[in-house]
C-alpha cells in the first residue's frame, strides 16, 4: 500500500477566503487543513458538504470535492452522497442556525441513522450572515436587531440534541484551542459512524465574545473541564477540582486533604447516563470540552450494503428479465393468442 | 353475438359473448374491494382480454363502515378489442352494501346489472348510507337489473366449520364469494386466484382455507341458483404477438427506473418520503436490493430531495417520486440541482390540490408548479406519460435527458395512471440500448478542472464524480462564473449563466421525437392532451372518426422542451381542443408559445375524463353548437 504523503497546503484552495478579519473560523479551517494529511486519505476521496450561513462557506477554501448546499440540508445530501458512494469521507460544515433551526431534522435523523459522516457544528450563538439575528443557542435574554428587548426563547443545548439523537459520537472544542481542536477532529474522524463535533466559535462583529468565560486564557480553566476517557474529571487553574460521583449526581469538590483524586469520577465514553449529566452542566459546574459520548454501532452504510449483499445471495444478482417476467404472464402468439 | 347452451351444466343458461364489460367491485374500504377487483383484474389478464382499471379508495384507511365515505370502488374494463379506458359507465355493479350502492348509483346507465349483497342492507346501513327508504323496496332500482343475493349468510354457511378463525374472520372471506359468484358469471377459471390465495397466505392454511372455500362457493352459487339465465364471455383480445404482463403506472415507473440503472451500469438511489399515490413506487423498488438498489425512505420530502442530490454527486443514478404537495417542499433542492447542473430524475404522481387537496383522487394540477414553482430562471425537461405502461419508456428517456444535459428531469404522473393498469408487451431487456455515461478523468482545461465548461453540442458540464484525482472542485447554490464555476456576482456572468442553463434544455428539442398525429393531418379539428387523458381523448377521436368526423388527436409526452413540430401542427388545424383535468395549463402555455387560441376542456372532480365527456365537446365544436 502507498503512503499518501499530503500536506496542509495540498487543502488550500485558490480562492480568497472572505471571513471578518478575527472570525473564529479561520482557526477552524486551519485546524481541518492540518488534521486532513494526517488521515491518509487521497483528497480526491474527501468532501465537505455545508449548508448556507457563515461557517458553510468552508468548503470553498478546502482543495477538495465540496458542496456548498441550501440551508440546513447538507446532511441530507451527505446521506446520500455517503449512501451512493461509501468510501468517501464525508464532512459537514454546519452553524448553529443552519443545524439547529432550519435543519434541526436532518441532523436529529442523521444521527440516529449512524451516516458515517463527520458533522463540524460551528456554534457563535448568533445568525452572522444576515447580520446580527438572535440563534436557536443564543442564551435568553440576547438583545439583537430581531430581539431588541431580549430573546423569550430558551436556547437548545446542541450536545443533548446529539445524545437525544443517537449519535454515537458526540464532543466539543473550543476555536482557539488549536492542539484541542485537532484531536478532536482528528478522533471524528477516525470514529466510524456519525462523528458530532460541536465549535464553541467566536463571532467578532455580532457577537464578540460569545464564549468568553470558557475560552479567554485567563478564566477557562476554571471554567472548562477537559475531559479523558478512562481518567478521573479533574479540572481548574492548577488542576485544584474535581467531580465526585455523589447521589445526588456529580459534584465539584476541591482537590485537598479531604479528596484526593483517586476519589474523582472517571469519565467513562461510553455511558450515556453519564454524558447526558455533563451535557447539562450549567455554571458553577464547569463547561465539558472533548469526546463526552464514543459508541460503536452499526453505520447506515453498512446496513444497506449489508441487506444488498444478503439479498444477492438469497435472490442471486438482479436480472431485467425476472423483474419484468414477475407475476403472471400470459403469451399473445401471432394468429389470435395461447 | 353468438348464442348457445352449454352443455355441462344442470339447468339451461345461456352463454352470451360480448365485445367488452366494464364492471365495479364496491364496498367498505374493509372489505377487500381492491383486492377483489385485483385479482379479477389477474384473471382477465391472464384469458387475454385487453383491460384496463381503475381503483378509486378514500383517503382514510379505514372510514366509519357503511358511510358513503368509506366506500371503496375498483372498476376493471375487459375487452376481446383494443380498449383505452377503465369505461364511463359500469355494465355491472356489485354492491356490497347501501352506501357502496348509493356511491355508484349516480354512475349507471338504465339497463345496467347490480348483484346487491341483501344481508347488508339494515335498517343500520341503510340509515349510515342516508336512505330514507330501502332501494330495494321502494321502486328506485327499476330501471336496473337487480340481483338480490344474501352474500353474508351464504358465505358464513360455506365457510362456518373452518377451524382457526373466528365469526368476523370468516366473514371476511365474502368479497371471495362475490368474486366467485362474477367469475361464474363471466366464465372465468378459479385457478389463478386460489393460486394467489395460497401463496398469500401460506403460513395461514385456514385463510387459505376460508378464501378458496368461499370462491367455490360463490362460483358454485351461480351454477346452482336459478337467478342468473345467462353467463357471458369475452373472448381474447388480439393484441400484437408477445409475452404480456398486467402493469400499474407505479410499477412501470420503478422497473423504468431500475433498468436506466443497470443500463447505465450502475447502482439506483432512491430516496423519497411516503406520500399518496406514489408510495408504491418505493414499495417496488424496496424489495430490489439484489439489483443494486438503495431504497432510502427520508425523513422528510425536502431530505429526501437533498439525499438525491448527494448521491448524484457521487455519481449514481438517482430519482425520488413524490406529489404535488412534496413537490413544493421539494423545490428548494430541485432548485439547487438545476444550479448545480447533476442528473437525477424526480417523479410527481400527481393528485387533486391545492394544500393536501384529494389524496387518492387524480388531477393533472402540477404542471404550471413544475416549471415554474422555483425562484429565479429555474428551467427543466418535464415529460408525461400517456398510459400505465408508458411509464416504463418515459422513465428510461428521463434518465437519458437527465445524463445527455445534466439535468435533474421531472416526469409527470398521476394518481389515475399510478394505479391503474393494462397489459404490458414485455419488452427484451437486451433490446433496450445502453445509457452511455462518460465520467472524465483528467483536467479540461490546461491541466486544472472547470467543472463548468461545457459541451459545444449539448452544453451540459462534465460529471466529474469524488474519487477522481486531480478534478477535485467546488460546487454551490451561489451564481458562478462560466467554466471556472467559482462563486461569481458579476452581472455579466449571472446573465451568461442565465442563459446558457436555459439553451441547454432548449437544445433537448433536437433530441426528443416529434409529435404524431392520430387522423388527418390537417383540418377542422386538433385535439390535443397530455398524461392520462390519453385514452378518453384516443377513444373519442376514434369513435369521433368513425362518424367520418374531421378530428384528430395528438398527445404531448414533452411538456419542456415542447416537440419542434408543435408550433407547425397547431397551425394546420382550425381550432384546437385542450381537454386537462385542471382549470387550462397545457391551454395557457399554448397560447403563451405559440398565440394559439385553443379551446380548454377542464374537469377537476378527481376522476379521470370520460369518453362521452369528450365526444361531446367534439360534436358541439364540429357542430357549431358551442354557447
Amino acid at each position: 500500500m502507498t503512503t499518501i504523503q499530503l500536506t496542509r497546503k495540498d487543502f488550500v484552495s485558490d480562492q480568497t477566503v472572505r471571513w471578518c478579519p478575527g472570525c473564529g473560523d479561520y482557526a477552524i479551517l486551519a485546524q481541518m487543513q492540518k488534521v486532513l494529511p494526517e488521515l491518509g486519505i487521497p483528497k480526491e476521496n474527501i468532501v465537505f458538504i455545508s449548508g448556507i450561513g457563515c461557517s458553510s462557506r468552508f468548503p470553498y477554501y478546502m482543495n477538495t470535492y465540496g458542496i456548498h448546499s441550501i440551508h440546513g440540508r447538507a446532511p441530507t445530501l451527505a446521506t446520500g452522497l455517503k449512501l451512493a458512494n461509501p468510501d468517501l469521507s464525508v464532512w459537514v460544515i454546519t452553524g448553529d442556525g443552519d443545524a439547529l433551526s432550519i435543519g434541526g431534522n436532518h441532523l436529529l435523523h442523521a444521527a440516529r441513522r449512524n451516516v458515517d459522516i463527520n458533522l463540524i457544528l460551528f456554534n457563535n450563538r448568533i445568525y452572522g450572515l444576515t447580520k446580527g439575528q438572535y440563534s436557536p443557542t443564543s442564551p435568553r435574554g440576547t438583545r439583537t436587531k430581531s430581539s431588541p428587548m431580549g430573546t423569550i426563547e430558551w436556547p437548545l443545548n446542541p450536545i443533548s440534541i446529539a445524545l437525544a439523537a443517537e449519535a454515537t459520537f458526540v464532543a466539543r472544542t473550543v476555536d482557539v484551542l488549536q492542539k484541542h481542536m485537532h484531536d478532536i477532529f482528528l478522533q471524528a474522524a477516525n470514529h466510524k459512524g456519525f462523528s458530532f463535533v460541536e465549535v464553541l466559535q467566536n463571532c467578532v462583529i455580532f457577537n464578540d465574545g460569545a464564549w468568553e468565560q470558557y475560552a479567554n486564557r485567563k478564566l477557562r480553566d476554571d471554567n472548562d473541564i477537559f475531559l479523558e476517557p478512562g481518567k478521573p474529571m479533574v479540572f481548574g487553574r492548577y488542576s485544584d477540582k474535581g467531580l465526585i460521583q455523589t447521589p445526588d449526581g456529580l459534584e465539584i469538590v476541591e482537590l485537598n486533604d479531604e479528596y484526593t483524586i483517586d476519589d474523582l469520577a472517571v469519565h467513562h465514553v461510553e455511558s450515556l447516563e453519564l454524558a447526558w449529566e455533563l451535557s447539562r452542566f450549567q455554571y458553577p459546574k464547569p463547561l465539558p470540552l472533548g469526546v463526552i459520548y464514543n459508541v460503536t454501532r452499526e453505520t447506515f452504510g453498512e446496513g444497506v450494503r449489508g441487506q444488498i449483499a444478503d439479498a444477492k445471495v438469497l435472490k442471486g444478482e438482479g436480472d431485467l428479465y425476472k423483474l419484468y417476467n414477475a407475476g403472471e404472464t400470459w403469451q399473445v402468439k401471432k394468429n389470435g393468442r395461447k | 353475438m353468438a348464442e348457445e347452451q352449454t352443455a355441462s351444466e344442470k339447468r339451461p343458461v345461456v352463454i352470451q359473448e360480448l365485445e367488452d364489460v366494464v364492471i365495479r367491485f364496491a364496498g367498505d374500504s374493509g372489505d377487500g374491494m381492491q383486492l377483489t377487483g385485483t385479482q379479477f383484474t389477474n384473471t382477465a389478464a391472464i384469458v387475454g382480454n385487453d383491460i384496463s382499471t381503475l381503483p378509486d379508495y378514500p383517503a382514510e384507511i379505514r372510514a366509519p363502515a357503511g358511510t358513503l365515505a368509506g366506500v371503496s370502488g375498483f372498476q376493471v374494463h375487459m375487452a376481446q378489442s383494443h380498449i383505452w379506458t377503465p369505461g364511463d359507465t359500469p355494465d355491472v355493479l356489485i354492491a356490497m352494501n347501501p352506501a357502496a350502492l348509493k356511491a355508484s348509483l349516480p354512475d349507471l346507465e338504465p339497463g345496467a346489472s347490480i348483484i346487491i349483497n341483501t344481508d347488508a342492507f339494515t335498517p343500520a346501513n341503510l340509515a349510515k348510507a342516508g336512505y330514507e327508504t330501502n332501494p330495494l323496496r321502494d321502486g328506485s332500482l327499476k330501471n336496473f337489473q337487480v340481483y338480490e343475493v344474501p352474500i353474508t349468510t351464504l358465505n358464513r354457511n360455506a365457510v362456518q366449520d373452518v377451524e382457526g378463525l373466528s365469526p368476523k374472520q370468516l366473514d371476511r372471506s365474502r368479497n371471495f364469494f362475490a368474486l366467485g359468484l362474477v367469475y361464474w358469471l363471466y366464465d372465468r377459471p378459479l385457478e389463478p386466484t386460489m393460486e394467489w390465495v395460497k401463496k398469500k397466505f401460506a403460513k395461514r392454511p385456514e385463510i387459505i382455507e376460508a378464501n378458496i372455500r368461499a370462491l367455490q362457493a360463490g362460483y358454485n352459487y351461480g351454477d346452482t341458483t336459478r337467478l342468473f339465465q345467462t353467463r357471458y364471455r369475452i373472448r381474447p383480445a388480439s393484441l400484437p404477438p408477445g409475452t404480456y404482463r398486467k402493469v400499474s403506472g407505479n410499477e412501470a415507473l420503478a422497473m423504468g427506473l431500475v433498468t436506466a440503472a443497470r443500463k447505465a451500469g450502475k447502482p439506483l438511489f432512491y430516496g423519497s418520503y411516503p406520500i399518496t399515490p406514489a408510495s408504491d413506487i418505493l414499495h417496488a423498488l424496496a424489495p430490489l436490493r439484489n439489483y443494486d438498489v438503495i431504497t432510502f425512505q427520508a425523513e422528510d420530502e425536502i431530505a429526501a430531495m437533498g439525499s438525491v442530490v448527494g448521491a448524484a454527486f457521487g455519481g449514481a443514478m438517482a430519482a425520488t417520486g413524490t406529489s404535488g404537495p412534496g413537490i413544493a417542499l421539494k423545490s428548494e433542492a430541485i432548485n439547487l440541482a438545476v444550479m448545480l447542473e447533476l442528473p437525477m430524475v424526480i417523479i410527481d404522481v400527481q393528485r387533486g390540490g391545492p394544500s393536501t387537496g384529494l389524496p387518492t383522487k387524480t388531477e393533472q394540477s402540477d404542471l404550471l408548479q413544475v416549471l415554474f414553482g422555483r425562484n429565479g430562471e429555474s428551467p427543466l425537461p418535464v415529460l408525461a406519460p400517456a398510459t400505465p405502461a408508458e411509464c416504463f419508456d418515459i422513465a428510461l428517456m428521463a434518465f437519458r435527458i437527465a445524463v445527455r444535459a445534466m439535468t435533474p428531469v421531472i416526469v409527470l404522473s398521476d394518481g389515475y395512471l399510478g394505479n391503474s393498469a393494462q397489459p404490458w408487451n414485455i419488452p427484451d431487456p437486451d433490446d433496450i440500448p445502453p445509457i452511455e455515461i462518460k465520467h472524465p478523468t483528467e483536467p479540461n482545461g490546461n491541466g486544472v478542472f472547470l467543472p463548468y465548461k461545457r459541451d459545444p453540442e449539448t452544453l451540459a458540464r462534465p460529471w466529474a464524480i469524488p474519487g477522481a484525482a486531480g478534478l477535485e472542485h467546488r460546487i454551490g447554490g451561489l451564481e458562478k462564473a462560466p467554466e471556472y464555476g467559482n462563486v461569481s456576482y458579476s452581472p455579466h456572468d449571472h446573465e451568461q449563466m442565465v442563459r446558457e442553463r436555459a439553451e441547454k434544455i432548449a437544445r433537448l428539442v433536437e433530441f426528443i421525437p416529434e409529435l404524431d398525429v392520430f387522423g388527418p393531418e390537417e383540418g377542422d379539428l386538433l385535439v390535443l392532451g397530455w398524461g392520462s387523458t390519453y385514452g378518453a381523448i384516443h377513444a373519442a377521436v376514434a369513435d369521433a372518426q368513425n362518424r367520418d368526423l374531421p378530428v384528430a388527436h395528438a398527445h404531448l409526452r414533452y411538456l419542456n422542451p415542447f416537440p419542434r413540430n408543435l408550433g407547425d401542427v397547431l397551425s394546420r388545424y382550425k381550432r384546437v381542443l385542450v381537454p386537462e383535468m385542471n382549470m387550462g395549463q397545457l391551454a395557457m402555455l399554448l397560447r403563451s408559445q405559440y398565440l394559439c387560441d385553443v379551446t380548454p376542456l377542464n374537469k377537476v372532480q378527481g376522476r379521470p375524463f370520460k369518453i362521452i365527456e369528450i365526444s361531446r365537446k367534439i360534436d358541439e365544436m364540429l357542430s357549431g353548437a358551442e354557447k
